[in-house]
């Protein structure tokens, strides 16, 4: 037994890991090229989306994306819904967790490896880095150089970029929650409320922290989802594997000149650390620090051409082919890698949800009744002998255009009701009431039955007075004494 | 370091430690990790400084800011406060027969009506307004009124009170006692004469020359009762103090009357006007009839 490390106990920070920062190196290849594309698109729909104007009439917003927190309405192009109608958005997030497994299921972490923020602005700023300091080397140099002027001009330049580019995202985000163009006018002229202030000031500092500097150590450390995902991996999923059995004992081509047929496909290049966005070796087998990203596969690929070696000693392959071609079995073709019964199950879980919700919108009218009676006291004798119960009644005109709505009661012989707003002289079978756009109405009913009525059920109608005619109606109970 | 070891499958430096052969790898967190830690230590200090935080045996430490939490809701009440000012001050300049035309301004009124009457009101009339046959608090959710259901009676009830000592103005009125001045049949005969107006017995004409000796003064020749001594209605289906033969007997031989408290110089008048508004809405307020003197009008009349 060696004696304890005396380097290690004599400071508690030698107990703790500095960070290695990465330098990944620029590569191309088809991931790098879909990386871009999926970079672009992914930027794209978060920067531009609130942009998007949608005709909605005079009553509404003309956002196309706005989430009104103020007036509780979440808009999406053609769709509006409304707080009671949240679990149009529950199942818009069901659908999310389902379609992370379903993809998780198919072509593993490719989440992780393209589409994650997280990702998409990390790759963002290590551009950054590059175009400011140059690649991998220059870099690296730059790192380890005293902090001259020109160093400390150089980073002040970089981190400023970070900055525009956080305060953009920062900026980005509160687009959705007010009608953008007024916001940016308010914003710049210090009009807009305190809460976007500090939410763009809170997400410029998250991504100009997270993106700038934490980076892969978000994902190593911090993110749950990698946890989640090393569970539901299986041998069928597939991931970046290093072709060990063809690339082992590596050897540079010098030693495999000296000694042909001693070494493997692997030189011992290092490009697929050094191109690894998270600082990984990929030789070493899958890790939570492989996003496959699969950046080393075509920096590999690209090696592999030049030596005149065939491309794919760094593949994505699941854990089941691997074995498969250990044994000099031939590969399965793509599609029944990625269609299997997990990945089967997912899916009509997944278009379930999602045809269940497409129906549910179809189907849903935009006239609805609620009615809660009064409890305290349930029911009142009136003088001539007549009952009375009170219903607190709301009418939901979800079209945004104002509406006249007529409120009636079914069954209930004999029964006539008024409004808070009119007279009891006017008490009638129906009631109209102007509904104004895009809002509910509340309105107390009194409902006066005659002398000798029993207690029963009876129903509160509602029928939109237009063309639509929509109709609704809710069942409430008529209390009289002696029915408590 | 001369003596590093490394544990060969997982490439991993050894720390030194060992318990009876197993022994501890160096994976070491990163150390943003433990900054971090020191970030919410830094955080805790100084929020023991400026915030209430320690428990001490009388009362806990205050904090620099001097914030407290009944502080806040102070702060805070004042605010709710000034907003309602400019309400209050609307309340106050329309005539409050006039406040049903101005529908937002009459749902401000009854919210604040509802919010005075859960603190001053139900004790006697019940946190629905149903108010209580047995102890003979009356029903304000129905139609019937003894001293009046418009918005403006409403409001004298409720600032002058009823039967109030002290007060010239209170509703008065008694009711006398018929012990030992009608004899037993007669009272029977009254009873039963009382609870026909409303179906409930036999007329006859015995107690019907009683009533109208003795009760159609107050009560009017048809038992329908009179406002102006809030006589109750005898011929409707409402019985404030019960329907019985036994309840009426009582009534009629030794009367109970209702008292209620003025609220005039207790409440201010906005908050007893905003009190009617909401007894009103209940839904037995009746329409005020007499056209209300417009102050700028009455100007005009000089000539």
């Amino acid at each position: 037994m060696n004696s304890p490390d005396p380097k290690l106990h004599h400071s508690l920070l030698g107990t703790y890991e500095a960070r290695r920062t990465v330098h990944p190196k620029r590569i191309d290849g088809f991931f790098r090229r879909f990386k871009w594309l999926i970079m672009l698109v992914t930027l794209a729909i978060y920067y531009g989306t609130p942009w998007i104007r949608w005709d909605r009439g005079p009553y509404a917003p003309d956002q196309a994306v706005l989430v009104d927190l103020a007036n509780r309405r979440f808009y999406m192009f053609n769709i509006e819904i409304w707080p009671h109608e949240f679990y149009f958005v529950a199942g818009l997030l069901i659908m999310a967790g389902v379609g992370l497994f379903l993809v998780t299921s198919m072509v593993g972490r490719a989440w992780c490896g393209y589409a994650c923020p997280q990702t998409v602005w990390t790759d963002l700023f290590q551009h950054v880095d590059r175009f400011v300091d140059g690649d991998r080397n220059k870099r690296m140099k730059l790192d380890a150089a005293p902090w001259t002027a020109s160093k400390i001009a150089r980073r002040l330049f970089k981190w400023t970029i970070y900055l525009v580019i956080a305060f953009w995202t920062g900026g980005a985000w509160i687009m959705y929650f007010a009608d953008a163009p007024t916001l940016v006018r308010d914003f710049w002229s210090l009009e807009a409320p305190f809460v976007a202030y500090a939410t763009v000031g809170i997400l410029t500092a998250t991504t100009f922290i997270f993106g700038g500097f934490m980076r892969e150590q978000v994902c190593i450390y911090m993110c749950p989802w990698p946890r989640i995902q090393t569970a539901m991996m299986d041998e069928k999923s597939l991931t970046v594997t290093y072709k060990d059995w063809r690339g082992e004992p590596r050897g540079s081509l010098k030693k495999a000149e000296k000694n042909p047929g001693e070494f493997g496909d692997c030189i011992d290049c290092n490009q697929c650390v050094a191109v690894c966005p998270t600082g990984w070796d990929i030789r070493k087998g899958p890790d939570i620090s492989c996003i496959t990203c699969a950046l080393c596969i075509d920096a590999c690929d690209r090696v592999m051409d030049e030596v005149g070696r065939p491309r794919g000693l760094i593949d994505y392959l699941t854990l089941e082919d691997s074995e498969g071609e250990i044994r000099g079995q031939d590969h399965r073709p793509t599609w029944k890698k990625v269609l299997r019964p997990r990945s089967v199950l997912y899916f009509f879980v997944w278009a379930g949800i999602g045809l269940g919700l497409l129906f549910a919108l179809s189907a849903r009218t935009h006239t609805e009744i609620s009615a809660a009676p009064d409890r305290n006291p349930p029911y009142m004798l009136m003088s001539d002998g007549e009952v009375r119960n009170n219903f607190t009644v709301k009418l939901r005109n979800m079209e945004a255009r104002p509406r006249e709505m007529r409120v009636g009661i079914e069954g209930l012989t004999g029964a006539v009701m008024w409004s808070d707003t009119m007279s009891g002289d006017d008490a009638a079978r129906t009631i109209d009431v102007p509904v104004p756009a895009d809002a509910t109405q509340t309105v107390r009913l009194y409902v006066r039955a005659p002398q000798g009525t029993a207690a029963q059920d009876f129903s509160l109608s509602v029928v939109s007075l237009d063309e639509q005619a929509e109709t609704d109606a809710v069942e409430v109970r008529f209390v009289t004494p002696g029915d408590e | 370091m001369g003596n590093k070891r490394i544990d060969e499958p997982t490439g991993t430096e050894f720390v030194g430690h060992e318990w009876d052969g197993i022994e501890e790898l160096n994976t070491p967190l990163p150390r943003w990790w433990l900054w971090t830690f020191y970030a919410t230590v830094v955080w805790a200090i100084g929020y023991v400084i400026l915030f209430p935080a320690w428990p001490l045996i009388e009362k806990g430490t205050e904090g620099v800011l001097g914030w407290t939490s009944r502080g806040q809701l102070a702060e805070e009440m004042a605010v709710a406060d000034q907003a309602r000012a400019t309400v209050r001050e609307e309340i106050a300049r329309i005539p409050l027969e006039r406040l049903s035309e101005n529908a937002p301004l009459m749902q401000q009124a009854v919210a604040g009506g509802r919010a005075a009457f859960q603190i001053h009101c139900i004790q006697c009339h019940g946190s629905g307004a149903a108010g209580s046959q047995e102890l003979g608090y009356p029903n304000l959710n129905d139609d019937d009124w003894l001293w009046g259901g418009d918005i403006r009676a409403i409001e004298y009830t409720l600032t002058h009170g009823i039967r109030q000592p002290g007060d010239n103005q209170t509703r008065f009125s008694v009711m006398p006692a018929f012990e030992g001045i009608l004899s037993q049949p007669e009272v029977n005969s009254v009873v039963d004469h009382v609870r026909s107006l409303s179906g409930l017995g036999e007329p006859n004409a015995a107690g019907a020359a009683v009533f109208e000796q003795n009760c159609a003064v107050c009560h009017g020749p048809n038992g329908e009762g009179m406002r102006e001594f809030g006589a109750p209605d005898l011929a409707d289906a409402i019985w404030l103090r019960g329907s019985s033969r036994e309840a009426i007997t009582a009534q009629i031989l030794n009367p109970k009357m209702g008292m209620m408290p003025k609220w005039e110089g207790r409440l201010d008048p906005v908050t007893i006007s905003m009190l009617a508004a909401y007894v009103h809405s209940l839904g037995g307020g009746e329409d005020f009839i007499e056209v209300a003197e417009d102050p700028e009008v009455e100007v005009d009349e000089q000539p």
